[in-house]
């Protein structure tokens, strides 16, 4: 710190003082000279709203390339994306049938469960040995035995289709980001669209554009699900090591070599963790895309809870876990294995054996009708026993929680809502015109305060503030928790296994089977939300923190350790600081997280821009739901365009290389 | 010999196929034999009416495929032909989305579906004693019996908790008109509601809530709706109407119908379907009977409409019939 120029410093803190002390005088005594400051006036808001619902309706009913109408490309679209789902839902679910509906006739059976999970446990045999066989073995038994087999084959298909073109198509778009820098600055905000959008502002367009069904579900699912692996893959790549270019050059790559058979296999270790990403998201899609016509598990919960049956909510729920983490291991041995130098022969007895073992199954499935259908008769219901359970923590403890919860809503929620609520809109357009000047020159001043005003404008800045306090707030609570977390499991593998189950679990299991026990307890309201928030942020927090942790050169350490340094000063002063890119792009991912659960909140009574577009959903505004969907993002691009600028200014200062 | 056992055994299957067809043929002449798409939402209401209107449309030899679909999403799939019919669309709940659907002209109302939605403040029977005045909504005025219904955060004003902001419902002003010391809280969705509800059952603590019906939650616990004033069209648009001469909304909520509604083309492709679907009614009795054998009896929808089915023959068959 003592490397900063004194007087540059002074100055600065001068200039926000100024501000500050403005913007105070603005909020204690402006209310009667200006108020306009404090409420946009309705008659210069930005008619966005109509606009944007006029410009959708051209689009879906308008539009048209030549000939071909607009809609009339997404179908086609849509059929393609169709044609493999259909094949897949065959054969795990319905079976080949002739004919639709109720009058098709079954031609030729599905695959039977026993030859399913027979698959799995082959697939994790050859991809990582006995242990990952046993997992995914134990996983697919999960499913069947809780008696959610036929559904989890039905979102199983979709989650087949989804993912690969996710992978693909975000790994493409991140190397090409790489490539062209003007390409990775339009897409970041195009990223930070697709993740912080809430689906039901563009459910409606999307449904009139790809059609009511498991399509839609797909292409929804895509949006929300591709980001990750894009801005991985970009990260990965610039984090590849000269030398490692260099090694390429020599040996006289092509670009496309260079790229295909360099590059992303030297960073192999971030892609995979955006293949988790989207095979995680995907699965946390489940519930809305059942919405829309997927079927499968998500409608389980949903028509589970409205009976207020936890207990089948919570199998439901779990079994999306289960196949999560049966798919997110299966793809990492597989990657890792790929890459791994080739055995000769070793493929066929797989192969043999699975097509053995399906004909078998098949054969033996014509005789024992439990071979090909799991018997009703065997399934194990945990129902009773968890609503013994919720019933007797709710008689229980139901009062000392009530004082827990109101004691952190009057001290802390409230009062921090309440200033939040005050704070002129002018003051605050001006202050994040003023950060992102001192922080990133004119251009980022410009891009925050225009933002923020644009929020104003539209006449959302009071919902906006409820939706800054209650993430805001989460987010905060998530890295307070997920960093040490992260920092405490990084470098304990059995601590990391188990963490690393736990978050997936987190991630996956649908907020919706755990909120509404959490509702018996804590009444709706912010309390309730910001704890589902929390409980799904943190999973960013700890999951990329411990990637930047595990990514650090061990030599580096040593030669910390060698030099004397104290586990503390290797934490703070190599360890976090190297891993700091990362870090980074988790707070983003925090931030982001917190913001795409203001879908779920707006479920559990908070009056935020979630709410906003649930109700735009509601009343078939589509205009409306896109503008407080837009303003989410806004929020999210403000935060995370500070704090990036933020950490490069620190950067500089203490004389690092910039960049990441 | 194997070609041959499979042929004896298509053999029967071709015949009784014959005489499914030569049955149906009137009704189905020559109607398209794509599948109705129905759509199912996630109660358990809908769910049993749906399927039990798949089940008579199957009896005529149409073709019938469900599709799980959210309830107001479900309108831009039945605008374009994705979907063909939702059963449940309720006056209180769903009438903006389907005024603005039924305005595009894709979409048909088919007519009630003979249930009643009703919806009102609904407490639990413990709480009477607390608040001996209740049925009566002029109890919830004196200030004891709000207070007993109030919690922390809105002391000493009494805690009612309505639906959705989505559901409307007009709360806010019906306090204000009946100058009621209560304060509306909002929940986010169906299953919160119930979960509070379950959560101060359980503890016998006090609440008030929106409960509509049919539904399972009267059937599972014992308790009475409020009785405001009767419900008019005046009372809520004319401030004159009513007991509150200065304000509208001083009365209780509407009853209202449950409405079928379709996809426009449906009359064209499938016109004895039609003239089906515009026939089946049900009423509020039968309904309640069949959510409580599936809700609190742990039988299967598939069961319970077969049930119906099987006991109601005269009257489905009636409905293709015409």
């Amino acid at each position: 710190m003592t490397a900063l120029p004194a007087p540059r410093l002074s100055h600065a803190r001068a200039l926000w003082l100024v501000a500050v002390v403005l913007t105070a005088i603005l909020w204690l005594w402006g209310q009667r000279l200006a108020p306009f400051a404090f409420d946009y006036p309705k008659a210069w808001q930005i008619p966005a709203a109509r606009w944007i619902g006029n410009a959708i309706n051209w689009l879906m009913k308008e539009a048209a390339i030549g000939p071909l109408a607009f809609s009339d490309v997404t179908r086609f679209i849509a059929a393609l994306i169709d044609a493999p789902y259909r094949v897949v839902l065959s054969l795990l679910s319905s079976g080949l049938l002739s004919g639709e509906g109720s009058s098709a006739v079954q031609l030729w059976p599905p695959l039977s469960w026993v030859a399913a999970v027979g698959l799995f446990a082959l697939l994790g045999l050859y991809a990582g040995g006995l242990p990952l066989a046993l997992t995914v073995t134990a996983c697919m038994a999960f499913v069947a035995v809780f008696g959610q087999w036929q559904s989890a084959m039905v979102t199983l298909s979709s989650i087949v289709v989804a993912v690969p073109i996710g992978v693909a198509g975000g790994l493409l778009a991140g190397i090409a980001a790489w490539r062209l820098p003007w390409l990775d600055r339009a897409l970041k905000p195009v990223l930070d669209l697709m993740q912080t959008m809430p689906v039901f502002a563009y459910l409606v367009p999307i449904l009139i554009l790809f059609g009511f069904g498991p399509t839609a579900a797909v292409v929804a699912t895509l949006i929300y699900a591709m980001p990750p692996m894009t801005r991985l893959t970009t990260l990965a790549l610039r984090r590849v090591p000269a030398e490692i270019h260099d090694l390429g050059r020599m040996v006289g790559c092509t670009p496309r070599q260079m790229t295909w058979r360099v590059l992303v296999p030297a960073s192999r270790e971030p892609l995979m963790v955006g293949v988790n990403q989207v095979i995680m998201l995907s699965l946390n899609m489940v519930i809305i895309a059942s919405m829309i016509g997927a079927g499968g598990l998500g409608f389980d919960v949903l028509n589970a809870l409205r009976r207020l049956d936890f207990g089948a909510g919570l199998e439901a729920g779990l079994a999306i876990v289960a196949l999560a983490i049966a798919l997110d291991r299966l793809s990492q041995a597989l990657a890792r294995r790929a890459s791994a130098p080739p055995r000769q022969g070793a493929r066929h007895p797989y192969l043999a054996a699975a097509l053995a073992l399906v004909a078998v199954a098949w054969a033996l499935g014509l005789i024992l009708p439990a071979v090909q259908t799991y018997p009703e008769a065997a399934r194990l219901s945990t129902s009773p026993f968890w609503a013994a359970a919720v019933e007797w923590i709710n008689v229980t403890f139901f009062d000392m929680l009530e004082a827990l919860k109101n004691a952190i809503l009057t001290t802390l929620l409230v009062p921090v809502k309440r200033f939040l609520l005050s704070l002129p809109w002018l003051g605050v357009v001006a202050l994040l015109g003023l950060a992102g000047w001192r922080l990133g020159g004119w251009r980022l001043a410009a891009l925050t305060a225009g933002l923020a005003f644009l929020i104003a404008a539209t006449g959302q800045w009071e919902k906006a503030m409820i939706t800054v306090y209650l993430c805001g707030l989460s987010t905060l609570f998530a890295l307070l928790i997920g960093i040490p977390v992260a920092i405490a499991v990084a470098n304990r593998d059995r601590a990391w296994t188990v963490t690393r189950a736990l978050i997936d679990t987190l991630q996956t299991l649908p907020s919706f089977v755990y909120l509404m026990p959490v509702v018996m307890l804590f009444r709706v309201g912010d309390f309730t939300a910001m704890i589902a928030v929390v409980a799904y942020a943190v999973v960013a927090a700890i999951r990329y923190t411990v990637l930047g942790l595990q990514g650090v050169d061990p030599r580096l350490i040593e030669a910390g350790r060698a030099m004397g340094c104290t586990d503390w000063q290797i934490l703070t002063r190599i360890r976090l600081r190297l891993a700091l890119p990362e870090i980074l792009l988790g707070v983003n991912q925090t931030i982001m997280f917190a913001l795409s659960m203001l879908v779920i909140t707006a479920l559990v009574g908070t009056r935020d821009l979630g709410q906003e577009v649930y109700i735009a959903l509601t009343k078939a505004n589509p205009g409306n739901g896109l503008v407080a969907g837009l303003a989410i993002a806004f929020i999210a691009i403000i935060a995370d365009r500070l704090i990036h600028a933020a950490a490069m200014a620190q950067r500089e200062k203490l004389g690092l290389e910039g960049g990441g | 010999m194997p070609r041959r056992l499979f042929l004896s055994g298509l053999r029967p299957l071709a015949l009784s196929a014959l005489i499914a067809c030569s049955t149906t043929l009137g009704a189905a002449a020559q109607e398209s034999s794509d599948p109705i798409r129905l759509t199912l939402h996630d109660w358990t209401g809908q769910l049993i009416t749906t399927q039990l209107m798949g089940e008579v449309l199957k009896k005529a030899g149409y073709s019938v495929e469900y599709v799980q679909a959210d309830y107001l999403a479900q309108f831009t799939g039945l605008e374009s032909g994705d979907l063909h019919l939702a059963m449940e669309i309720w006056e209180t709940t769903g009438r903006d989305a389907m005024d603005a659907s039924l305005a595009t002209g894709n979409v048909e109302n088919l007519g009630p579906n003979g249930l009643q939605a009703k919806e009102e403040w609904w407490y639990p029977a413990y709480m009477k004693e607390l608040c001996p005045g209740l049925p009566n909504w002029e109890a919830l005025k004196d200030p004891a019996c709000a207070e007993a219904f109030s919690t922390a955060e809105t002391a000493p004003k009494g805690r009612y908790l309505g639906g959705p902001v989505t559901w409307g419902g007009f709360d806010e002003e019906r306090v204000e008109a009946l100058d009621l010391p209560f304060e509306v809280i909002h929940a986010g969705t169906d299953a919160a509601l119930f979960a509070e509800l379950e959560s101060a059952y359980q503890r016998k603590a006090p609440v008030l809530l929106w409960i509509y019906a049919p539904h399972w939650a009267p059937a599972k616990y014992e308790g009475e709706w409020v009785e405001f004033p009767t419900y008019s069209a005046e009372c809520y648009t004319d401030p004159a109407a009513g007991v509150n001469p200065d304000m509208a909304y001083d009365c209780g909520k509407p009853f209202g119908d449950i409405w079928k509604v379709g996809w426009a083309g449906l009359k064209d492709k499938w016109p004895g379907a039609h003239k089906a679907i515009q026939a089946f009614t049900i009423d509020n009795a039968e309904m309640g009977q069949m959510i409580t054998e599936v809700d609190l009896n742990g039988k299967t929808v598939e069961a319970v409409v077969a049930d119906w089915m099987a006991a109601n023959e005269a009257r489905w068959s009636g409905w293709i019939a015409r």
